[in-house]
């Protein structure tokens, strides 16, 4: 049931993608997220779909699966369309079914915040997808290094970040676990009034509480005993490197912003 | 109840870059009341397979039967409670599994919902803690206060509970001490054979299957290689071999002592004390033959 799950997941490859530094990586997602919102009609909202669906196509990751693994987000657009035409009640009516009244605004408005919507999970999906959360906080750490002269405790960010997006699958991993033992106790999540719902989650986040405390504690512990100390004057393994990849990136990501610029009514 | 699987096979995170093969046409029966020893190397599938005995994993070919239930890749999750209310399973690390404020509220967890009334429940956790060897001042204590073994004892309480018809142990002494080890495995095979249960052992420990199992499933590479009685099984040492398992301390004893006296002995010993029975009337037998 969970093994579904995409989110913080990422798929070994040597795509373009992949092969990106994770600074330009990051920096491309994060400006790409404000000139989402550039977008106001058809041509902006078809730009920025197509621009994604190019990017998806050269990361090489299966559309069905991306899809698949979005599934509870996909629910969540649908939701948010079907509210948008049956509360938008502007422009010219296109289909009366007396109770429901669809609006041409409505359906306009609807597509374009899905469309929007879907652009922002999946690019950040792919970033996660195609970047292993080690060079994501690498990067992270690089490109906030100059706010440490502000006394931002930069270091400090990265290594809890990296932490707990190491123990994301461990912790999926150890629900499944428990969730299956629970079951087989006879206990019932899938069915049942939500009251019902609500006091079967309890057999499973309360193992699932103790364990993660036990091994925050035991991780600090092997931390310490190798004599961690921070990130002062510490070495990295893996050396960054701005490729001309990166600067392609980056000129497209320009092109595209200057695209959606001009578009835009 | 027995127990039937019929070219089971599972793919873990099926349709995505993850799937992966886990088991392939597997073939086994379990027969009711019997004691199943499944033995393999980490990762041949025993885990994986015994999730498909009570219906927590669903086989992505195949069929796999469970008394009068039938359950393949197209089964509805709803009917299957049922099923497990007659097939208890106790996890690898059951400890892992307590929540409840009390011991005795954790035991009762299981009994509670597969319907059975809260005084029925509350008089089998007593009676469990007794049963497993608990002192019975734990009974009102958090199950977190507990010592690591205690805790095993009390998930695995929590199992027995409801009283299951098939009981299936997947390692349940792993990381106890010898002696608590030996306690729990002389639990279960007394448990076996008063309640008559159906009996189904997961582990790595040949000892084990080869004292108290009367059938054998080996795994591997997510597929059942070998099945049959342990004198069966380990009468074969090279095929064991090749799926990289050894034989039982005390088969691999006798099997040294026949080198070194030149002959074979009638039967396999699957004990200790077999082995020193055999031994011994060897030895006497010898000592006939030099007067």
């Amino acid at each position: 049931m969970l093994e579904k799950m995409i989110f913080g997941r990422y798929i070994p490859g040597d795509s373009f993608i992949h092969k990106l530094d994770p600074r330009s990586k990051l920096l491309f997602v994060l400006f790409f997220v404000v000139a989402v919102f550039l977008a106001n009609n058809v041509a902006t909202y078809g730009l920025l779909l197509a621009f994604t669906l190019f990017v998806i196509f050269i990361s090489r990751i299966r559309l069905y699966f991306l899809l698949n693994g979005l599934k509870p987000i996909l629910i969540l657009i649908i939701f948010t369309f079907l509210m948008h035409i049956i509360f938008t009640k502007e422009g010219t009516l296109l289909v009366d079914l007396k109770i429901i009244k669809i609006y041409e605004e409505g359906l306009r408005q609807g597509i374009f915040i899905s469309i929007r919507f879907l652009v922002l999970v999946l690019m950040t999906s792919i970033l996660t997808l195609t970047t292993s959360p080690i060079s994501i906080t690498d990067g992270m750490e690089d490109l906030l290094n100059p706010f440490k002269r502000f006394k931002l405790p930069v270091h400090e960010l990265a290594l809890m970040m990296s932490i707990s997006l190491r123990f994301i699958p461990t912790l999926m991993d150890e629900t499944d676990k428990i969730l299956k033992a629970q079951l087989a106790r006879g206990s019932d999540i899938s069915t049942g009034s939500i009251k019902q719902r609500i006091r079967a989650v309890i057999p499973l986040l309360v193992p699932l509480f103790v364990s993660a405390f036990k091994r925050a504690e035991e991780l600090a512990i092997a931390m310490e005993v190798r004599g961690y100390r921070g990130g002062e004057g510490r070495t990295r393994y893996r050396q960054l490197t701005w490729g001309s990849r990166d600067t392609i990136s980056m000129v497209l990501l320009v092109m595209l912003i200057g695209a959606l610029y001009l578009l835009k009514g | 109840m027995d127990i039937s699987l019929q070219n089971v096979g599972y793919f873990y995170s099926k349709d995505t870059p993850f799937e992966k093969r886990a088991l392939q046409g597997v073939d086994a029966t379990i027969h009711s009341g019997s004691y199943t020893a499944i033995i393999g190397h980490t990762g041949s599938g025993k885990s994986t397979l015994l999730m498909h005995l009570n219906g927590l994993l669903k086989p992505s070919e195949g069929v796999v039967r469970i008394g009068d239930t039938t359950i393949s890749a197209g089964t509805k999750t709803k009917g299957l409670k049922d099923v497990r209310r007659h097939v208890g399973i106790v996890f690898q690390f059951p400890e892992h599994q307590l929540f409840e404020e009390t011991v005795v509220k954790d035991i009762m967890f299981g009994p509670m919902n597969f319907g059975v009334s809260e005084e029925e429940a509350k008089r089998r956790a007593y009676e469990l803690i007794t049963l497993l060897g608990l002192p019975e001042d734990v009974a009102e204590k958090s199950p977190f206060d507990l010592s690591g073994g205690q805790m095993r004892r009390v998930a695995i309480a929590g199992v027995l509970a409801f009283k299951p018809s098939v009981l299936i142990l997947d390692e349940p002494t792993a990381g106890l001490d010898p002696r608590g080890r030996k306690e729990i495995m002389e639990l279960f095979n007394h448990l076996h054979k008063k309640e008559d249960l159906t009996t189904i052992l997961v582990t790595h420990s040949m000892e084990d299957a080869a004292r108290y199992a009367d059938n054998l499933i080996i795994m591997s590479n997510g597929t059942s290689v070998m099945t049959g009685t342990p004198e069966e099984v380990f009468a074969d040492e090279e095929k064991l071999a090749s799926y990289r398992l050894g034989l039982p301390r005390s088969v691999q004893f006798q099997r040294d002592f026949e080198k070194k006296i030149g002959r074979k002995l009638s039967d396999i010993a699957l004990t200790e004390e077999q082995l020193a029975e055999f031994i011994a009337k060897a030895a006497l037998e010898e000592g006939a033959d030099s007067c």
